[in-house]
C-alpha cells in the first residue's frame, strides 16, 4: 500500500530511493546529511545487515540517531570496530573492502565527476567550497559510488569549475587509464529522479523519473542535453512502510 | 626544547606556560582531533597570546580554526575538509580565501587520505608517503603531489611529502602524573601527529593517579610528549567521549553568527579573548 503522494515530499522520495539502492549491499560509505539519513533508513526497512562505515573510522556503527557530524559520539559508541583515519583510509577504502559509497556534491558533470572545491578560479573563488575531504579516494576505489545531489541547473553543469573527484572522466575507459580499481558512479539520485551512465558511453542518462515529474523539468534543471532512457521507469511511490520508517527517523 | 630521543618525562604545565613555551611565532602548527577532541582550549589560548604568522595544518579545520583565521593568527593554511561538518561552510575561512579578510592567507589543500598518509609518513621520519590518489583531479596541479612508480610492479603511484610540524597540539581525555596519555573513541591522526612533530602538547579532561587501559583506548607515552597540560571541558564544542558530548547546536549557531565579521569579533573577544587561563 502506498502512502498518498500529496503529503510526500521530493526530499522524503530521494532518500527513500537511495536507501532502496542498499537493498542487497554488505558496506556503504557514508557522510552526513541525506546519505546518512538513507543509510539509516535502508537498516530499518530494507536491509537490516548493513553496515555503515563513517570516515572518522566508525566502521558498523549502528546509531538510533541521525548523526549531525561523521563523528558524533554515538557513532564511536555503537560501532564494531573503530579505526584511525590513516587506517580507515588505507586499509578499508584504497584496498576497495566497501562495497557502495554515497557522494555528494556542489556540481556534477555528464560524466558524473564532481567539484566540491570552488565556484569561480581556484585562485579567486567566487564560492570556496569546503574541498576534497575523503571524496577522489572513495570515488576511486569503493566498490561503486552513488552521488546524492539536489536537482538544479547550477549543480548539473556542461562543464566543471575544478574537477575535485573523478567519475567516468572523460568517458569510456577513463578509470582504467587512471588505475582506478571501483566501478565508479552507477547512479546519481535526485529530488526529481535518477540518472545512470550509458554503458557505451558513461554519460549519464534520464533512466528513472520520480512520480508527477515531467521529463522537460529535469531537462530543464540539466545543464547538458539530458538523454533519456527507451525504457525510462517511473519511481515506485514510497510504501507507508518507508515512509512512516523515515518520519520517525527524523523526529527521533 | 625536547627533541624525539630526548626521553625526558613530558611536563606537566598550565596551558598558558605550555602554550608560551612551546609555540613561537611563523611556527607550523598542527592541532588535531576529528570532530572528536578537537583542541580548543588549546587553540584560543593561542589567540589569547597573540601568536601570529602560523602555518596552522589540519585535516579538517572545523570552527576551531575558522576562529583563528578570523582573528588572523594564520599565515598559512593545510587542510583536506575546509567544513562545518553537517551544517554547510565556514564562514570566517570563506572569507579568507575569497576576500583576503583579515589578511590574506596560502593555503595547500590535499585530500583526507593525502594528509593522514603525510601525518603518517612524518611519525615514521620517511620523507614521503606512497599512495594510490589524486590523479585525474585538478587538485593535483594546485598541491604538492608527484608519481613515483613502484619499482617492483612498474605501476604509476602517487607520492606524499611528509609533515613534519614544529607543534602538534592534540586533546584526550586523560593523562596520568608522568604524562602518560590516554585517549580513546574516535582516535583521528592524533597519535601521527604527536609523532609526526618536533614538539607536541597535549591538553586532558582530567589528570589521574594511574591509567585504567581502556579497550580499543590508544597510549601515547609520556617520553613522546613535551607537555601535558589540563584542561577540562577543552575540547568544546567538539567532544571527550565518555565525559563531554558533541554540542551539535553550537554547531548550527555558529554557522549563523560567524557570518558577519562584526559579530564575529564580538563574539571571540566575549567568549574567547576576556575568558581563559591566560595570564600576564
Amino acid at each position: 500500500m502506498s502512502a498518498t503522494s500529496t503529503e510526500i515530499t521530493a526530499g522524503e522520495v530521494q532518500t527513500i530511493v537511495a536507501a532502496r539502492r542498499l537493498r542487497n549491499t554488505k558496506t556503504v560509505f557514508i557522510g552526513v546529511g541525506r546519505p546518512s539519513t538513507a543509510a539509516l533508513l535502508a537498516r530499518m526497512v530494507h536491509n537490516p545487515e548493513l553496515i555503515l562505515v563513517y570516515e572518522s573510522g566508525t566502521i558498523g556503527a549502528k546509531p538510533f540517531h541521525i548523526p549531525l557530524s561523521i563523528g558524533d559520539g554515538e557513532l564511536a559508541e555503537t560501532a564494531d570496530s573503530i579505526v584511525s583515519v590513516p587506517e580507515m583510509f588505507s586499509y578499508w577504502i584504497g584496498a576497495g573492502r566497501i562495497d557502495v559509497a554515497f557522494l555528494g556534491a556542489a556540481q556534477i558533470d555528464r560524466h558524473a565527476n564532481l567539484n566540491s572545491t570552488v565556484i569561480g578560479e581556484y585562485a579567486n573563488p567566487k564560492t570556496r567550497l569546503p574541498g576534497a575531504g575523503g571524496a577522489p579516494e572513495i570515488a576511486a576505489s569503493c566498490g561503486e559510488v552513488i552521488v546524492i545531489a539536489p536537482h538544479a541547473k547550477r549543480t548539473f553543469v556542461e562543464k566543471l569549475d575544478f574537477v575535485t573527484t573523478v567519475g567516468h572522466g572523460d568517458g569510456p575507459g577513463a578509470r582504467e587509464r587512471l588505475g582506478f580499481r571501483g566501478r565508479g558512479p552507477t547512479a546519481v539520485i535526485t529530488d526529481l529522479g535518477v540518472l545512470e551512465p550509458d554503458a557505451d558511453s558513461c554519460e549519464l542518462m534520464l533512466t528513472q523519473i520520480h512520480p508527477g515529474v515531467e521529463v522537460d523539468k529535469v531537462r530543464e534543471e540539466t545543464g547538458w542535453e539530458l538523454a533519456v532512457a527507451e525504457n525510462l521507469k517511473t519511481t515506485e511511490p514510497p510504501t507507508s512502510e518507508e515512509l512512516s520508517a523515515l518520519r520517525e527517523l527524523l523526529d527521533r | 626544547m625536547r627533541t624525539i630521543a630526548g626521553g625526558a618525562l613530558a611536563e606537566l604545565m598550565p596551558l598558558h606556560d605550555a602554550v608560551a613555551e612551546l609555540v613561537g611565532n611563523g611556527d607550523s602548527v598542527a592541532l588535531e582531533g576529528f570532530t572528536h577532541l578537537i583542541p580548543f582550549e588549546a587553540g584560543h589560548e593561542l589567540i589569547r597570546q597573540g601568536r601570529r604568522e602560523l602555518e596552522l595544518i589540519r585535516m579538517t579545520p572545523d570552527l576551531l580554526y575558522d576562529q583563528m583565521i578570523g582573528m588572523g593568527v594564520a599565515r598559512r593554511l593545510v587542510f583536506s575538509y575546509g567544513g562545518n561538518p553537517g551544517v554547510g561552510g565556514l564562514h570566517r575561512f570563506r572569507d579568507v580565501v575569497e576576500n583576503g579578510w583579515p589578511h590574506p592567507v596560502e593555503i595547500e589543500e590535499h585530500s583526507h587520505a593525502g594528509m593522514a598518509n603525510r601525518y603518517a609518513a612524518g611519525a615514521a621520519r620517511m620523507p614521503c608517503a606512497i599512495m594510490r590518489g589524486y590523479v585525474g583531479t585538478d587538485l593535483m596541479a594546485h598541491t604538492t603531489v608527484a608519481p613515483i612508480t613502484c619499482p617492483f610492479t612498474g605501476e604509476t603511484l602517487t607520492a606524499v611529502p611528509a609533515l613534519r610540524p614544529d607543534v602538534a597540539i592534540v586533546h584526550a581525555q586523560e593523562a596520568d602524573r608522568d604524562g602518560n596519555v590516554q585517549l580513546w573513541g574516535i582516535p583521528g591522526v592524533q597519535k601521527e601527529a604527536v609523532l609526526a612533530a618536533a614538539r607536541s602538547l597535549v591538553t586532558v579532561e582530567r589528570i589521574v593517579d594511574q591509567l585504567e587501559l581502556r579497550p580499543g583506548g590508544i597510549v601515547i607515552p609520556e617520553w613522546v610528549i613535551s607537555a601535558v597540560s589540563e584542561a577540562p571541558g577543552g575540547s568544546r564544542p567538539s567532544y571527550s567521549l565518555g565525559i563531554t558530548d558533541r554540542d551539535n547546536d553550537f554547531y548550527r549557531f555558529w554557522d549563523k553568527m560567524s557570518r558577519d565579521r562584526d559579530q564575529f569579533r564580538a563574539w571571540m573577544e566575549e567568549n574567547v579573548l576576556g575568558k581563559g587561563v591566560s595570564k600576564t
